[in-house]
């Protein structure tokens, strides 16, 4: 696997929260703290400017969530925007939905490069014609202006969730979609906003029994009836719509046996599954957790049939992590196009990327000062024990603020997408 | 580091030390636990999935203390003096925090509800489904006061978690035309005003004579 060279683009202030490339890879859309999206679009390549392959640019920014503030519970509702899914595109416009703690929209982000001129009403300005004054008809006709990208909200999926949406996914009938928080989880129609179906509850009738939440949910890829979602327990159960109404109860439950030499007070924390994906191929599941990320058959409950240690020198610093709250830190997993390689984030602003059949794996680095643009990505290196290495860094040395907990991968091409904090980071294959 | 280790045979002052070490760290664990699910508490809106974790943890704590037995022999010379002033001083930390939030205990909580929380300590490792509590006697032979103390600290951290998210809230879901609350009814404690949903406090209803008498007073939560 070639190391990617790099470029980088700076964004707003805010903390990036999401990233997400489209169906085809050609946009590319993030959601910040601050309730924004932007969505960079790829550039056309030029026979001019060989070596620009194709570049992102800015194409849309949108105030998608505002903050809001719910006067039964007394508390705001922050704006941050958790998650973005593609719809795939099905005609000129681009559909994507974005969601915060409450409330799920629908975007619609069309371009305008004609406008209308020659209103009989009115003039060139919109200032309208005193009607005695005309006294010929003629059409309007269209004609160029600039491009404009607008972004309009088509609807607003409100009010169906008491707890926080931690995951949307689309349904591959590209009619519903389903909406996960905490406890439970509704299935909707694009078509309809003032309902939904509620196809998981895990809420006990006790909320002092409380001892598992839903912590992220996906649609398979390709059958529709067919959804995962994952527990803080570090359990997967895979549901069938077309057993029951309420998929309370699961068609599999995918959980690894607990390794007793490991056992520790922080077992639990650990072991709950911060993200959940499919493959492209629908086959496999891919789980993270806060050490690991594993790669499940959909045919095999009782383990994963991969794992891949992340960061395994944090094991020995768990309780400093638990007491600073970084062991809570959700970090998420990418599938390459292919469903050969897996990529995820870590601290330092450490990214990495596994690929499944060389059994390698590689550590890199997002960040300016180590980097300048268009220059190959040296692979990083912790060092665990007593000798340190000159490249290498100590694991007492990592900066636990900077953590990648978002990364996309273009869906056919060697592209990633990686947010450090308020950065967004786009890092391509080096041709030849 | 906090490690359950495997108790070896040999009885030696070295263990006892080490014994006692590994104690006052899980000790510190429980107080460090403890404070963050107070905060938790504090904050505007918690974070379920922290708060669950950070609980599981706490009773996995106690769990392994009364296993041990060192929920008495914790503390030096006053035997059940001590711990019971550790409970009641964790219990006081959770009970200024729903004091802030304007909460009552709910009376009778303590031993009452414990069944609850003890169900899934000593039953088996928990099924997923969580409504399917599993029938334990709570076992009283322990320290069951103690005990009771930290789990109603448990228990009320959870009621309020749930008060904060009511399940009125959730009839509101049924109707989506109406107005999805009516502030000025609720703080003005108009009872008639139909848009007004949320119960009241119980001392709006206090001297106001027959005619309020119709709606239950809501209880505690």
């Amino acid at each position: 696997m070639n190391y990617p060279d790099e470029s980088t683009y700076g964004t707003k202030a805010d903390i990036i929260s999401t990233v997400e490339f489209n169906h085809t890879g050609e946009l590319l859309a993030t959601g910040d703290k601050g309730g924004r999206v932007v969505i960079f679009q790829r550039e056309q390549e030029s026979k001019n400017q060989v070596h620009r392959r194709g570049e992102y640019n800015v194409y849309s920014t949108f105030q998608s969530h505002e903050p809001e503030f719910d006067y039964l519970k007394s508390l705001e509702i922050e704006e941050k925007i958790n998650k973005i899914r593609w719809l795939p595109q099905q005609n000129a416009a681009y559909f994507l939905l974005s969601t915060n703690d409450k409330t799920v929209k629908l975007w619609k982000v069309s371009e305008r490069d004609k406008r209308p001129e020659g209103y009989n009403l009115k003039d060139e300005e919109g200032r309208l014609r005193d009607p005695a004054t005309i006294t010929t008809l003629r059409v309007p006709v269209l004609r160029p202006m600039d491009l404009m990208v607008e972004a309009t909200p088509r609807r607003v999926f409100a009010n169906a969730h008491t707890y926080h949406i931690n995951s949307i996914s689309v349904n591959s009938d590209y009619e519903t979609y389903m909406s996960a928080d905490d406890l439970r989880i509704n299935l909707w129609n694009f078509e309809i906003t003032n309902q939904s179906f509620n196809i998981v509850d895990i809420k006990p009738a006790n909320m002092e029994e409380l001892t598992e939440v839903i912590t992220a949910a996906e649609f398979h890829p390709h059958h529709c009836n067919t959804f995962v979602y994952s527990s803080s327990k570090g359990t997967i159960r895979l549901c069938d719509m077309r057993a029951s109404a309420l998929c309370d109860r699961h068609t599999k439950f995918f959980e690894e046996p607990e390794d007793p030499s490991n056992r520790s007070f922080f077992s639990e924390i650990i072991s709950s599954i911060s993200d959940v994906k499919f493959s492209h191929s629908g086959r496999y599941i891919m789980t993270r957790d806060y050490l690991t990320v594993k790669v499940w058959d959909l045919n095999m409950e009782n383990r994963p049939i991969e794992t891949y240690q992340v960061h395994d020198y944090l094991r020995s610093k768990l309780c400093s992590l638990y007491e600073n709250d970084c062991i809570f830190d959700k970090f998420e997993c990418v599938w390459n196009g292919s469903d050969s390689v897996i990529m995820t984030g870590s601290y330092n602003n450490f990214f990495r990327m596994f690929d499944r059949n060389t059994k390698r794996d590689v550590t890199l680095e997002a960040s300016r000062e180590n980097s300048k643009p268009r220059a190959i990505l040296k692979p990083r290196k912790v060092c665990v024990g007593g000798k340190r290495r000159k490249d290498e860094i100590s694991v007492d040395s990592l900066d636990f603020s900077k953590k990648i907990l978002h990364t996309a991968w273009h869906p056919s091409e060697n592209i990633i997408a990686v947010a450090a904090t308020n950065n967004l980071y786009i890092f391509q294959d080096k041709v030849n | 580091m906090f490690a359950r280790g495997l108790k070896r045979k040999c009885a030696d002052g070295d263990e006892d030390m080490e014994g006692a070490l590994a104690s006052l760290q899980r000790q510190s664990l429980l107080d460090m636990s403890l404070v963050k699910l107070q905060l938790c508490h504090m904050l505007v809106e918690p974070n379920l999935c922290r708060s669950v974790l950070i609980a599981n943890t706490v009773r996995q704590i106690q769990e392994e203390m009364t296993q041990d037995g060192t929920w008495r022999v914790m503390a030096p010379q006053t035997a059940g003096q001590a711990p019971r002033d550790r409970l009641v001083s964790t219990e006081i930390l959770c009970r200024a925090a729903w004091e802030q939030d304007g909460e009552l205990p709910a009376p009778g909580s303590a031993d009452g509800d414990a069944p609850d929380l003890v169900s899934h300590l000593c039953g088996a490792p928990s099924a997923p489904a969580p409504r399917s509590t599993q029938g334990c006697v709570w076992d009283v032979d322990g320290p069951g006061e103690d005990r009771g103390s930290l789990q109603k600290s448990l228990d009320q951290i959870f009621e309020t978690l749930e008060s904060k998210t009511p399940s009125s809230v959730e009839g509101l879901f049924g109707d989506m035309d109406s107005p999805y609350y009516d502030l000025d009814a609720v703080l003005t404690g108009m009872v008639g005003s139909k848009s007004a949903r949320r119960p009241l406090p119980s001392s709006l209803f206090r001297g106001q004579g027959g005619f309020l008498q119709a709606g239950r007073p809501p209880g505690p939560a």
